[in-house]
């Protein structure tokens, strides 16, 4: 027990003693040491990024999610897929009104113990919103009712959401999202003033606060909303609505599933052998078609880690046995003086593991910078660096440290400590 | 009292595939504390296959080994690692110092793998450093230092752990003829203060300094004498 107390203490110097020599080496060699640390630090770089972009992807779904309502079935036309081929199928089905969405609401109140609880109808025109000298074309109107904030959850920054009497009478009112009230309004708070939607004037009674977006998508920053009797679309007969339905927290989704599915073809006046002429979406399926994304992203990340980490092996091994041979001397020398073999085998695994933590620093601080940079050129992109991702790094480099030193370290420590003297 | 060194009929044979190399043909020798031992010899002799054995970096083929009483001819690598660091001390033609690094690191190097701490390896290799009159250079590196002053360096590295045997491998090889001398009156002094010295050497006056000369040829001890120095010694102590 004494014996092994003396023993670890005796390594501990050893390893100090490896760590000072090992500095050493590295300000002596300067280049050569920066040019082994480089395939440790691409690999670490690799390895970061790519764990940055799935957390960012990640967080950017989960963000977006909250944007969609937690527990809300999207029911359409369409499918939230790629249809392909068969458009012209899901083409041909008849649209839903937005008298469809007050008849599903008529059959939930009449249902008991319905795990539904609202439905929202809402429909999407493409127009040029104006204020005096701005405006901004191809803007999205989202036509909905005053209800719309009970199922897809959002924030005003200022004002309020235009009210029920409003929604049914079909006045001229705007909920204006964020960033289309900077645009139109830079310096004049927007509220009581008029925006032109398609040659209309609309009162502007509030703004949404700022949500984000997840790469460009299902913003609502970009968007107007207004009471779907006063949208553009209204006057139109082929408005194409989408019907919102969100069940009861906490509920069963396969329960919410079937409910809608008889209330929406009770609605639509299907027969029992007919198909379903709608689809019910869900954000599952978003998630669904992210998975490919995120496993590609990973697949690359890792083969590139996997590559140039690799690489980096190879050359800090090859580095090392040169090390080695400079050294014999040196080696002999110690072993003269009393080194064990165990003293010579650290010295040379210390020395690479302390090249890859070069390079795996260097490397972390490089794809810290890179990602900060993206921040600023891609602030919709929602970037994540954790501290898990420098754990990982850290544990990279030293494993491939300790992978590619072992080899020549292990070689010193069996030189011939004559023959090693010897050397010159 | 138990000799430092005591090897009886010691063989050292290389295998060389075809052939087989007898470096040493049954050397016999006992070296007593305080004794100080030149070895001469021509190259091929076996002069460093024994000085290599003395050193404890060799093992003999077969025959038997003691030092201080302890079996080296069994001994484990870890073992025989042990022994270099507690009870020898070398010191080399080539001096063989670390380049980058101070006097004082230098020195302390054999307490490192001691497994002694920071202050007490640091106050024992000032007091090394001092003996061999490197009082006030225990900051320099090599290259900073004289060829003596390297010497006296690796000097002190050798008597930092106190050994039972300094073992010298032609220390003034690399050096001119006067600091040659400064060296060896440096010896004598250690060799005064009660140290071991065996000196491998193919000087006759740098041999002269030591008070017993063995010759060795083919493997074989052929000579085996005091030295002037020796008998003046031996009659003084008498």
């Amino acid at each position: 027990m004494k014996y092994a107390l003396r023993e670890l203490i005796r390594f501990r110097f050893e390893l100090y003693e490896s760590f000072r020599i090992a500095i050493e080496q590295v300000m002596q060699h300067k280049t050569r040491a920066a040019l082994t640390a480089l395939g440790v630090m691409i690999g670490v770089l690799a390895v970061t990024l790519m764990g940055t972009a799935v957390g960012g992807i990640d967080k950017g779904f989960n963000d977006s999610l909250a944007l969609f309502g937690k527990d809300v079935f999207y029911v359409g036309r369409w499918p939230w897929a790629d249809v392909g081929s068969d458009w012209r199928y899901y083409r041909r089905r008849p649209r839903f009104d937005f008298d469809d969405a007050q008849r599903i609401n008529q059959i939930i109140a009449q249902t008991p113990d319905s795990v539904l609880e609202m439905a929202v109808s809402r429909d999407d025109r493409y127009r040029t919103v104006r204020f005096e000298k701005n405006s901004i074309e191809g803007t999205r109107i989202v036509g909905t009712s005053s209800t719309y904030p009970l199922v897809s959850p959002m924030e005003l920054d200022e004002g309020r959401f235009f009210s029920e009497h409003e929604d049914a009478s079909g006045t001229r009112v705007v909920v204006l999202g964020y960033d289309v009230a900077e645009v139109l309004f830079p310096s004049v708070s927007p509220i009581g003033k008029n925006v032109v939607i398609h040659n209309q004037p609309f009162e502007v009674v509030g703004i949404l606060a700022r949500q984000g977006s997840f790469m460009g998508m299902f913003s609502m920053d970009e968007v107007v909303v207004v009471p779907q009797k006063a949208s553009p679309s209204a006057r139109w007969d082929h408005r194409d609505v989408d019907i919102m339905i969100k069940m009861r927290e906490g509920a069963d989704k396969n329960a919410a599933y079937s409910e809608i599915e008889g209330a929406v073809r009770r609605v639509r006046g299907l027969m029992p052998e007919a198909d379903n002429d709608f689809e019910i979406n869900r954000t599952e399926l978003i998630e669904a078609q992210l998975g490919p994304v995120k496993q590609g992203v990973t697949v690359a990340g890792l083969f590139i880690t996997g590559l140039s980490l690799f690489v980096g092996a190879i050359g800090i091994m090859n580095i090392t046995f040169v090390a080695v041979r400079e050294r014999t001397k040196e080696i002999g020398t110690r072993r003269a003086i009393g080194a064990p073999r165990r003293a010579i085998l650290t010295q040379f695994l210390v020395e690479a593991v302390f090249i890859c933590l070069i390079g795996g620093a260097v490397g972390l601080g490089f794809s810290y910078i890179l990602q900060e940079l993206g921040k600023n050129i891609m602030p919709m992109f929602p970037l994540v660096f954790s501290w898990k991702l420098m754990l990982i790094a850290v544990c990279a480099s030293v494993a491939t440290g300790i992978l590619s030193g072992f080899a020549p370290a292990l070689a010193a420590s069996r030189l011939d400590p004559a023959e090693a003297l010897r050397h010159d | 009292m138990t000799p430092v060194i005591d090897i009886r009929d010691v063989w050292k044979t290389y295998d060389l595939g075809e052939t087989q190399v007898h470096a040493l043909r049954g050397v016999s020798l006992q070296i007593l504390p305080n004794e100080y031992v030149a070895i001469m010899g021509p190259s091929g002799s076996g002069k460093s296959t024994l000085m290599n054995m003395l050193g404890c970096l060799d093992t003999p083929t077969s025959g038997h080994y003691e030092f201080r009483g302890q079996n080296v001819a069994e001994m484990s690598d870890n073992e025989l690692a042990r022994v270099r660091n507690k009870e020898l001390g070398f010191v080399f033609q080539s001096f063989n110092l670390l380049a980058r690094s101070t006097t004082l690191r230098n020195v302390e190097l054999p307490l490192i793998y001691a497994g002694l701490s920071p202050e007490d390896r640091h106050e024992k290799a000032l007091k090394a450093c001092e003996q061999v009159g490197l009082g006030n250079r225990w900051k320099h590196r090599p290259n900073e230092l004289s060829g003596g002053q390297r010497q006296r360096v690796a000097i002190a590295r050798a008597l930092v752990n106190n050994p039972s045997l300094i073992l010298a491998d032609e220390p003034t090889g690399n050096l001119d003829s006067r600091t040659g001398e400064e060296i060896m009156a440096l010896f004598e002094d250690l060799h005064r203060l009660g140290n071991t010295i065996v000196i491998v050497t193919h000087e006759d006056d740098i041999a002269a300094h030591a008070h017993r000369k063995l010759r060795l040829f083919d493997g074989q001890i052929v000579e085996d004498t005091l030295t002037d120095k020796g008998q003046a010694h031996k009659s003084k102590s008498r």
